[in-house]
């Protein structure tokens, strides 16, 4: 008897059945992610309502905006009782959203073409992979090109100020043999010595290829904040590197004033810091200077950023093991070289996720400094704006505008650093 | 025999403190030093050359003088006649109500969202994302300034409530939302209320005392009491009882229209409710990424390893996966906290009466002393961080993993 005759015992093969359709495609994804138990159904259709209500609500708010009308009233009247947004304030108030109320508006192209090239400044050192190091270049001249463009006057003051880091530079390149420290100190006293010199000569010079000068405290809106998070985010990496090393240094004097003075600024809120540039600083600078208030913000926010930069680092460079600081030192590396070429790269590797927070949050927080009347986004939509006989009552574009501004600039970093921190990666997963 | 490597006995040299590492540290920190009592001095010169020539000096008299001004959130007695002293300590109680609310808030709001991040549940994980990621990305200022504009521009009038047919009705009969603040029910206390609250008090301390014995039983003998329900009752029962045994001596007092506005009840202003939801939502979106990163910073094998001793779920939850995570979570919840005691400085852009309101904003105007009222602002802001700092640190070391 042969096995072929076994009723029971299949012969062939049977063709592969699909799988059941509550197991695949879009009815599976359902099933696993929204519907898999009582509890979910129940978490997914409460979202559901909330998401559908929120969209039904806002959805006739944007549709129906008005976006030309020279003030709300107008615009409630092309309304005509309906729901509707009135985008007409953005459009009719877009450069003082952007520039403030008394930037000359034949000047505009200025802070524009500034801005513009920002993204080609930073683009060598965000895409420094994939982008040539000689283009390295434009970020080093942009800083000076900017403040010719923004702030006016003869070429020969930011030329100066070139020649001047320049020269400090070399200074500091020539007597980097003695030691770093020397260098470092050698390569201040240079860059001041110079400018000094040349604060002399520019005098008489006021006239060459000078752009219509601005001053300061006719800069608002949007401009302002964008300034204050790029100027006070690019000084504080340096101070907050010098900060962090000093804070780990074995030297004690060096080490206390340097926890002293990170612990206090990051024990008090920014606002009491701008109180002190609104208010207190002029106490304690010479009779009869006169600062910038702008300046003297800069000055404060870049301290409060490099106490915090400060600390994402420390915790950087205690995160690197102890082998790393022998394996320098016994290469026969000097201090400031076995920092500069083994310990900063890996700490600073570390430490870019806490820094780009840094920034995000410094970025958000050049807000406050409307709370010291400088008209900035916010400071211009609640005076000027809001102040106003068109306007008064507009309230949603306004705000929502400004957030944004905010939330694009501040999401497009944090993207940009989770890309960086994988690009970064060098270990085998 | 001698090596040429020994080293040459010369005398000290001046160049030595430049060049010999042993000795360079000390010409460093001597500059420094240097450096820093000159930055000093200079700036010190220049203090009282300006103070001098203004006629002015620095003194704290100032904050026993009348302060001339009204402050509308008084959890103390406090009138326009009453010192700029303790004008800056209503201030400083208010910062610190906002503070202990916002943070409370923002614990129970991060949680939430830090755990639905997780959720298996596609919709509800992308909306905690979006929330998350919408507060982060956006500057507490603006937040504080929409839900001000909430509270101040949306809501009715206490007029809207009147009439026969009111636009406006109150929620529950019991809560009023205004543009001149939330009006809510008030306990009254009556006599015998402190017996109730006592008892309350007690009966905390016995179902903690109770889960302390029924946790020591289970561990001595392996006998397992029930947790749940008679920890309820013993928090309940007997509060409940004596409230009624007492004659009921607590009471709400529910908000009236009285003329023009509402009276009676608890009024809550649209600059604390700004303030205080806006910082909650805001460092509730921190929270929850922290709380997010605590759980998964605990390995899968943690609950793989627990689910194969054969405990439940809720088990693995509270006994493996939360005292690790919780390492995790703290620290950066605490200094969360911190974050939010320094934003609420920020009350000052919506005339909420915290102490830079109070001793930073209208003091400060009044009296022209800048320099003393900025000092004690700072001093204020720099305490309450240091002290948070030192109990972390001790929390730190208690939990800190103890390695053999």
């Amino acid at each position: 008897m042969s096995k072929d005759n076994i009723a029971y015992h299949r012969t062939h093969m049977l063709p592969e059945a699909p799988p059941p359709a509550t197991e695949t495609g879009a009815v599976k994804w359902l099933r696993e992610n929204l519907f898999s138990s009582v509890g979910n159904t129940v978490l997914t259709l409460v979202a559901a309502y909330f998401v559908v209500s929120l969209v039904i609500s806002a959805a006739p708010w944007f549709l129906n905006g008005v976006w030309d009308s020279p003030s709300l009233s107008a615009c409630r009247e092309i309304l005509d009782g309906a729901t509707g947004a009135c985008f007409a304030v953005l459009t009719e108030r877009w450069n003082q959203l952007l520039f403030g109320f008394k930037y000359p508006s034949e000047l505009y192209w200025r802070p524009t073409l500034a801005f513009v090239l920002l993204f080609a400044a930073i683009a060598p050192v965000l895409f420094i992979k994939y982008l040539p190091r000689k283009l390295l270049v434009v970020t080093g001249l942009y800083p000076f090109v900017a403040y010719w463009l923004i702030w006016g006057g003869t070429i020969m003051v930011p030329v100066m100020a070139l020649l001047g880091t320049l020269f400090g530079v070399m200074v500091y390149r020539r007597t980097m043999t003695v030691s770093a420290g020397v260098a470092v100190l050698a390569g201040l006293v240079a860059a001041l010595v110079f400018w000094w010199a040349s604060g002399l000569v520019t005098g008489s010079m006021a006239g060459v290829m000078a752009l219509e000068p601005v001053p300061s405290r006719d800069m608002g809106g949007f401009m302002i904040n964008l300034m204050l998070g790029v100027i006070c985010v690019s000084l504080s990496l340096p101070f907050g590197i010098l900060l962090a090393l000093g804070r780990q240094s074995s030297m004690p004097i060096i080490k206390w004033i340097c926890v002293i003075f990170i612990e206090f600024i990051r024990g008090v809120p920014l606002i009491t810091l701008l109180f002190v540039a609104n208010v207190v600083l002029a106490y304690f600078l010479p009779p009869g200077t006169t600062f910038d208030l702008i300046l003297r913000v800069i000055i404060m926010i870049t301290m409060f950023a490099s106490a915090y930069i400060a600390e994402v680092i420390r915790g950087g460079l205690a995160a690197l093991p102890r082998g790393q600081y022998e394996a320098a030192d016994s290469l026969g590396l000097d201090y400031a070289q076995s920092m500069q070429f083994i310990i900063l790269p890996q700490a600073l590797k570390i430490s870019i996720p806490g820094i780009v927070n840094v920034a995000v949050g410094l970025f958000k927080d050049t807000t406050l400094v409307s709370v010291i009347s400088m008209f900035d986004i916010v400071g211009m939509i609640r005076g000027p704006i809001l102040a106003s006989a068109e306007w008064n009552g507009v309230y949603w574009e306004l705000f929502g505008f400004a957030s944004v501004l905010f939330f694009i600039v501040c999401y497009g970093i944090s993207q940009y650093s989770q890309w960086l921190e994988r690009e970064l990666q060098t270990d085998h997963r | 025999m001698t090596t040429v490597t020994d080293p040459p006995k010369a005398s000290f040299q001046l160049s030595q403190l430049i060049y010999d590492t042993r000795y360079r540290s000390y010409t460093f920190q001597f500059i420094a030093l240097m450096l820093l009592i000159a930055l000093m001095a200079y700036l010190g010169a220049n203090l009282v050359q300006n103070l001098a020539d203004q006629g002015q000096n620095i003194a704290f008299g100032f904050l026993a003088e009348p302060s001339g001004y009204d402050i509308n959130q008084r959890p103390i007695e406090y009138d326009s006649q009453s010192s700029h002293l303790r004008a800056s300590i209503v201030g400083v109680l208010n910062t610190l109500i906002v503070a202990f609310l916002g943070c409370l808030t923002a614990t129970i709001l991060g949680v939430i969202a830090g755990v639905l991040r997780l959720s298996p549940n596609w919709l509800v994980r992308k909306l905690m994302a979006a929330y998350v990621e919408a507060f982060r990305n956006v500057p507490v200022l603006i937040w504080i300034l929409i839900i001000f504009t909430i509270m101040t521009a949306v809501l009715p009038a206490p007029s809207a409530f009147r009439g026969e047919n009111p636009d406006s009705s109150m929620l529950f009969d019991a809560f009023a939302f205004t543009n001149r603040g939330v009006y809510t029910p008030s306990p009254i206390w009556g006599a015998g209320s402190m017996v109730v609250v006592i008892t309350f008090l007690a009966s905390i301390a016995g179902a903690i005392y109770y889960r302390r014995y029924a946790t020591k039983l289970l561990y001595d003998t392996g006998k397992l009491l029930p947790m749940g329900w008679p920890s309820l009752l013993i928090l309940f029962v007997p509060s409940v009882l004596v409230y009624f045994v007492m004659g009921q001596p607590i009471s709400l007092e529910y908000p009236e229209l009285k003329g023009f506005n509402f009276g009676g009840g608890l009024h809550i202003r649209g600059s604390l409710i700004a303030l205080w939801f806006a910082l909650a939502i805001y460092t509730g979106a921190f929270i929850a990424e922290n709380v997010r990163a605590g759980i998964l910073a605990v390995s899968k094998g943690q609950t793989e390893a627990a689910a194969s001793l054969g405990l439940r779920p809720n088990r693995i939850m509270n006994l493996v996966i939360l005292p690790q995570a919780l390492r995790v979570i703290i620290p950066p919840l605490i200094s969360q906290y911190l974050n939010l005691t320094k934003n609420s400085s920020l009350a000052i852009a919506v005339g909420y009466m915290d102490v830079t309101g109070t001793l930073g904003g209208i003091t400060l105007n009044q009296t022209g002393r800048a320099i003393e009222c900025v000092l004690l602002l700072m001093l204020f802001y720099l305490t309450i961080s240091l002290a948070i700092s030192a109990v972390m640190n001790v929390y730190n070391k208690s939990i800190a993993l103890k390695e053999r």
